[in-house]
């Protein structure tokens, strides 16, 4: 007998939108091979939308962004989180400066917490002034 | 029932017959699809009862599809009740999976289960566990036949007009197992659009299903729109018990009837 096989089905709560599916990811050999829906979830009860069934597929995606990426010279390059952080604050501070609070607006979205959406607006507001906060479902 | 199922993979996994046991397992308070190795503890094994027989079933043939694929030399046992007993013979007819390499650990499914499913055969051919229950009785095709044509054709088309293309009945379904489907194809089947064209679409699902359903019903319980897919293929089925004498999974190695075309032009 050699080594034991590394295969788990692993529960976990769908991105895509705030139902909030839950699904098993069917995990081989540490690659996400496949999505089931998980039939005891009061919320789903065995069943999925297509985005649902084919989360296992973005999940390890090529294309899938893995840093921020930032516009030089009219061309995106990835840099570091910090880099990306740094600029949108400056810039975002020099705009409200400049042109007000209400030249900026949010878009959230439903592929995050509630929590996450709740500190947005709470940024939006708070923060920066504004209350130009709207759902990535009314863009 | 457990218990028995528990010392049998037990006496599997320690005696090196097999790799590992494809079952479920009770975790993070829902029933899941799980892999028991050797040294594994067996005590969260389900049999896949949550509140109601057999509620978590899951495919675990089709999962056991890709173990297969990716560790072609090691032997799997798996759980099976006669649905899936059925899926394994067929897997094998269509070279998807090797009988020697697949251990079933079978299991009985009790008479409420066999009565919900309207299971012709609720036990798979070798019991390790459990009382046979009786058939059920079939309904839900004689309901649907009892109407007249013109009632039984809006019956179906307002069905499958709630079809959101999800593609979970083909998705769920262990015997779909096809590189290319045809529901997938671009000329065939156009994206984008909702309903399907209708009821091409599942007309189209039902006659792939000929000689590859098994009844097991998982297709209708994964359905977000409550389409009785299960009634659709039941009927497919037994068109094809009554005009060949034909069942899937019944026997193995026997294709299709519909299949006999490419042995009769093709391979002779």
């Amino acid at each position: 007998m050699g080594a034991p096989i590394n295969y788990r089905t692993v529960l976990t709560t769908c991105t895509y939108c705030g139902c909030g599916c839950n699904f098993f990811l069917e995990v081989l050999d540490g690659k996400v091979i496949g999505t089931i829906p998980c039939k005891t979830s009061p919320v789903n009860e065995g069943k999925l939308c297509i985005k649902g069934w084919n989360v296992h597929e973005f999940v390890q995606h090529e294309k899938r962004l893995k840093t921020p990426l930032l516009r030089k010279n009219g061309k995106l390059e990835e840099v570091s989180w910090d880099e990306a952080l740094d600029f949108t604050a400056t810039r975002l501070r020099q705009i409200k400066e400049s042109s007000g609070p209400d030249s900026i607006g949010f878009l959230t979205s439903a592929k995050v917490t509630n929590e996450e959406n709740y500190l947005l607006q709470k940024f939006a507001r708070a923060a920066v002034g504004t209350n130009n906060i709207d759902h990535c479902a009314r863009l | 029932m457990i218990d028995v199922i528990r010392d049998k993979v037990k006496e599997l996994l320690d005696s090196g017959e097999i790799k590992g046991f494809l079952g479920l397992v009770r975790k993070n308070g829902h029933i899941a699809p799980h892999l028991f190795q050797k040294g594994d503890d067996l005590g969260a094994m389900s049999l896949g009862d949550d509140k109601v027989a057999g509620d978590a079933r899951y495919p675990l043939n089709k999962f056991l599809i890709n173990l297969a694929k990716a560790y072609p030399e090691e032997t799997f046992a798996v759980l099976v009740r006669g649905c899936d007993d059925r899926g394994l013979q067929t897997l094998y007819t269509w070279n998807q999976l090797n009988p020697k390499k697949v251990v079933p650990v079978g299991i009985t499914c009790p008479q409420e289960l066999a009565d919900a499913c309207e299971c012709l055969k609720p036990f798979p051919a070798v019991i390790t566990a459990g009382e046979c229950a009786q058939p059920g009785t079939p309904r839900s095709v004689a309901a649907v036949d009892a109407l007249v044509m013109s009632e039984r054709f809006s019956y179906w088309m307002d069905e499958f007009v709630k079809c959101i293309k999800c593609y979970g009945c083909s998705n769920v379904c262990p015997m779909c197992f096809c590189n290319e489907c045809t529901l997938k194809c671009d000329d065939l089947v156009k994206g984008g659009e909702l309903p399907p064209e209708i009821p091409v679409f599942h007309h189209t699902r039902a006659m792939h299903m000929v000689g590859r359903c098994i009844d097991c019903g998982l297709c209708e319980e994964a359905c977000p729109s409550n389409i009785p897919l299960r009634t659709l293929y039941k009927k497919v089925g037994s068109i094809m018990e009554e005009q060949f004498d034909f069942t899937t999974g019944a026997v193995r190695g026997q294709r299709s009837p519909l299949n006999k075309i490419d042995f009769a032009e093709g391979r002779k």
